[in-house]
């Protein structure tokens, strides 16, 4: 026995003794995932959540979360005797005088975003490839919740620094705050500790950004990746790749090389990010004051859809008898996103509703043969892209030599006119690329080469495709509509009413497919052949 | 399924594709040169923390060099950056083409088995839930159901209350700014207070209301008191005789605070007369009292009435006849 085998046995024993694991570990480590790029994206938010906490456990050695008022004597002349808030000096400690604070800071800033940004991608990944089907609903909640606390998290976390800029963004969260019925002003009153801005907002929420909220990711980021193990990963169809199975490669020691691997390249290309690009320049924003502001405002990009929508809302304000509400804010601020979380979160059981289906599903679908599906999901990010455009109204307006107006009144029109526009095209191109499927199985792959024949025609040459591609583009289900009877046994007409039309209609839009060339099909056209 | 559907032949399953083995798999040579390749990326690694550590010791922090695109960069913070990212790149680098190029690439299938326990331990199962759901009397003792929903619903109160001691009570304190009559208007930043003919026709001012002595200036007052001075030709409003009353040769004050959700309103376009927040875009007219002419802010910032006291200094001639800043609920309309 080699020395290394030795060791590894030696310690393999070690934990055996003591816990009877054997047979468990043994199964576990040879684990079989499937491989594919796109499953890297979750991989991308788990890794760059570590580097969250290592890069934020640094800062927090010389953040000091307060707001008392301090006067600035640092390394950074333009702000020298300044007055502002030891939170924000301490900000400036960090970029200006301690080694490697400045790319730290940068490095974690960084790492949010590629943590918001690998999210919204993964979750882009399963909702396009129905990866949320059953048994997955609980990992795709926990996913959506996620999201959800990433956003607060991230606003929390550029809060810190109560430098100018940021500064504002707190001011919006609070009128966001007073903004809602019967409770607003005290709940603002009791977040900020009395009027806005107060001293005791950044101490709070440096305590829930730090402990509480990285508490709860890890507790369901645990729970979402110990379901993905148990459920085992879903896989791309393909020849030999079914419901039954899992193709792919053991856990030891391929993916702990590779997955190990890929923790080290994502930690290095945020290292490289922080090291050469600029981020969150505290320094020249200068510190909070509720009476100035910078020009070009703009949040993080995982928060400008939210500040586009409040951008774009009508001037609309309810008063009446002594009472105000401004539908201004609650519309933009906390309904339409409420909505839009709601209606995600809910996916799947409303898709399994208008299907029918109620069936496990371990094989991806590819987007185009779902065009239902990938429609409302392109119909989602085309509304969210708009807003998110008037986010940036202000910088696009400079950069493009446009007026905000215009900005403004394209995107208003636009959030309404587009998203509809985008899910009738997306489905039209989902449908014409199944038929390229079909064409491309039945009458094999255009060459592009031209063969003359002995009698003068000009034809191209088309390859047969193998036998595992055309496997592949011919696997997918073809749903039938669900059927609403007409009247049921005792002769009740339209026994499930409105709402069983409803369903029927739905399922109708749902199943909209091409139909896929059968190899029956195939065998007729082959034998009409010359 | 229908029974129709499942009559057209589909295309077979050819089963997983027969496996190519790499080059490093077959010669020998190949996976010597492919082990080499990896320990000069583990090599590379091990300089870049040296680079890491030298800059961290050796680069002053002050020096500053020029590089294209990025314009003037420390040294001392992109090579202990540089140093980092190429040390943990490279550890990546080097296990992924260790992985890729050595370890085993044979797809493994394992076999995957559908949830759903068999029918009789589901029942089993279902049995044992109604035999402990009736062990614990849940059906029948409705009383204990209830009374115990009861208690956990009053439970939930207590940490309610606990954090009563959050804040204060809003009370006025939103309808309140420091403005009283005749208090003096003061620049900011400087406190000094200010004479018409300071400011010139087009000049825009920063004020806050003068301190009184012994008092001092917190940022909650300034999210509220801080009031724009702008001067126009008095020929240039369009304002009723009460509002107009409220200016004072031509100077006009607003608050600051946008009616919207609170940012400064601080961009003031000279030419067309309008009053921008940066944030929102709510753009207000300061000739018609700061109308809202675009933008999402449902009313016009609030508007102070000045005149000059007998030192000839700007004061205030009334406090805000309105709350200043966001909406909220009680806010009287």
């Amino acid at each position: 026995m080699k020395k290394v085998e030795r060791i590894g046995v030696n310690v393999a024993g070690y934990v055996d003794d003591r816990t009877g694991a054997a047979k468990w570990l043994r199964k576990n480590l040879t684990k079989v995932f499937p491989d594919h790029w796109s499953f890297m994206l979750g991989e991308i938010v788990l890794y760059s959540f570590i580097i969250l906490l290592l890069s934020g456990t640094f800062l927090t050695f010389w953040f000091d979360p307060s707001q008392r008022e301090v006067v600035y004597d640092g390394s950074y002349e333009p702000l020298q005797d300044i007055k502002m808030s030891a939170a924000y000096a301490s900000a400036l400690h960090i970029s200006f005088d301690v080694r490697g604070g400045l790319l730290m800071r940068q490095i974690h800033h960084w790492a949010a975003l590629i943590f918001m940004a690998g999210m919204i991608a993964h979750l882009m990944r399963v909702f396009f490839t129905g990866a949320f089907r059953k048994p997955r609903e609980a990992n795709w909640l926990i996913g959506v919740g996620l999201v959800t606390l990433g956003i607060v998290e991230g606003f929390l976390g550029y809060s810190l620094p109560d430098d100018l800029l940021s500064g504002t963004g707190i001011r919006i969260a609070e009128a966001i705050i007073q903004a809602l019925p019967v409770v607003g002003s005290y709940l603002a009153f009791f977040a900020f500790g009395g009027a806005f801005p107060g001293e005791a907002f950044i101490p709070r929420i440096f305590t829930v950004h730090v402990l509480l909220l990285p508490a709860i990711f890890l507790a369901l980021i645990t729970i979402h990746l110990m379901l993905v193990w148990y459920q085992k990963h879903t896989q791309y169809p393909g020849p030999g790749r079914t419901e039954k199975n899992v193709v792919g490669y053991p856990l030891m020691p391929i993916y702990m090389a590779k997955a190990g691997g890929f923790f080290f390249i994502v930690f290095g290309v945020t290292a490289f990010l922080g090291a050469v690009a600029s981020i969150n320049p505290i320094w020249l924003y200068g510190p909070y004051n509720p009476g100035q502001v910078t020009a070009g405002s703009q949040p993080d990009f995982y928060m400008g859809w939210l500040d586009g929508l409040v951008r774009m809302a009508p001037p609309l304000e309810t008063a009446a008898f002594g009472y105000t509400i401004s539908w201004n804010i609650l519309i933009p601020g906390l309904i339409i996103p409420g909505i839009l979380f709601t209606l995600m979160a809910l996916y799947p059981f409303i898709e399994s509703w208008m299907t029918g289906d109620k069936r496990e599903h371990h094989l991806l679908e590819r987007p185009r043969n779902n065009p239902n599906r990938t429609a409302i999901g392109a119909m989602s990010l085309s509304f969210i892209l708009v807003v998110l455009i008037n986010g940036g109204n202000d910088l696009i307006a400079t950069h493009f030599s446009l007026t905000i107006n215009q900005i403004m009144w394209f995107t208003r029109i636009g959030v309404i006119v587009i998203p509809p526009m985008v899910f009738v095209i997306t489905k039209r191109i989902c449908l014409s690329l199944q038929r390229a499927d079909r064409e491309k199985v039945l009458h094999g792959r255009e060459t592009g080469r031209l063969v003359m024949l002995p009698h003068g025609e000009f034809v191209e040459v088309h390859e047969e495709l193998s036998a595992a591609e055309k496997f592949t583009l011919t696997q997918h289900e073809q749903p039938m509509a669900l059927q609403v009877p007409n009247s049921d046994a005792n002769g009740v007409l339209n026994p499930q009413g409105l709402k069983g039309k409803l369903r029927a209609r739905l399922s109708q839009a749902h199943v909209e497919q091409v139909s896929a060339p059968s190899a029956s099909e195939a065998k007729e056209l082959e034998s009409g052949h010359h | 399924m229908s029974d129709e559907f499942n009559q057209i032949a589909k295309f077979e399953d050819p089963g997983l594709p027969e496996h190519v083995h790499r080059k490093t798999d077959t010669d020998p040579k190949a996976a010597d040169l492919a082990e080499r390749q990896v320990a000069i990326l583990f090599i590379l690694s091990a300089l870049g923390t040296v680079l890491a550590i030298y800059a961290y010791i050796f680069i002053k922090d002050d020096v500053f060099f020029f590089i294209p695109i990025m314009g003037d960069t420390n040294a001392h913070q992109l090579f202990l950056g540089l140093g980092m990212a190429i040390s943990l790149l490279f550890i990546g680098l080097g296990l992924v083409h260790w992985a890729k190029m050595l370890m085993p690439d044979t797809e493994v299938i394992a076999k995957r088995h559908e949830f759903r326990s068999p029918d009789e331990d589901r029942a089993d199962f279902h049995q044992t839930i109604k035999e402990q759901a009736a062990a614990a009397g849940l059906g029948r003792r409705s009383l204990i159901k209830r009374t115990l929903g009861l208690a956990l619903g009053f439970s939930a109160l207590t940490p309610l209350v606990l954090l009563r001691d959050l804040g204060p009570l809003p009370g006025k304190d939103l309808e309140k700014t420091s403005w009283k009559r005749g208090t003096r208007l003061v620049t900011d930043p400087g406190d000094r207070p200010i004479r018409p003919e300071d400011l010139e026709i087009g000049a825009v001012a920063q004020v806050l209301p003068e301190l009184e002595p012994g008092s001092t200036r917190h940022l909650s007052d300034i999210a509220k008191d801080a009031v724009l001075l702008i001067r126009l030709r008095p020929s240039e409003f369009q304002l009723d005789a009460e509002r107009l009353s409220w200016t004072y040769d031509g100077i006009i004050a607003f608050s600051k605070i946008c009616s919207h959700m609170g940012c400064a309103v601080a961009l003031y376009e000279q030419q067309t007369k309008h009053l921008l927040c940066p944030c929102h875009q709510s753009t207000f007219d300061v000739t018609r009292a700061a109308k809202v002419i675009f933008g999402p802010s449902a009313r016009p910032l609030p508007q102070l009435s000045i005149t000059v006291d007998a030192d000839g200094y700007l004061v205030a001639q009334n406090p805000f006849n309105e709350p200043v800043g966001p909406s909220y609920w009680e806010r009287p309309s």
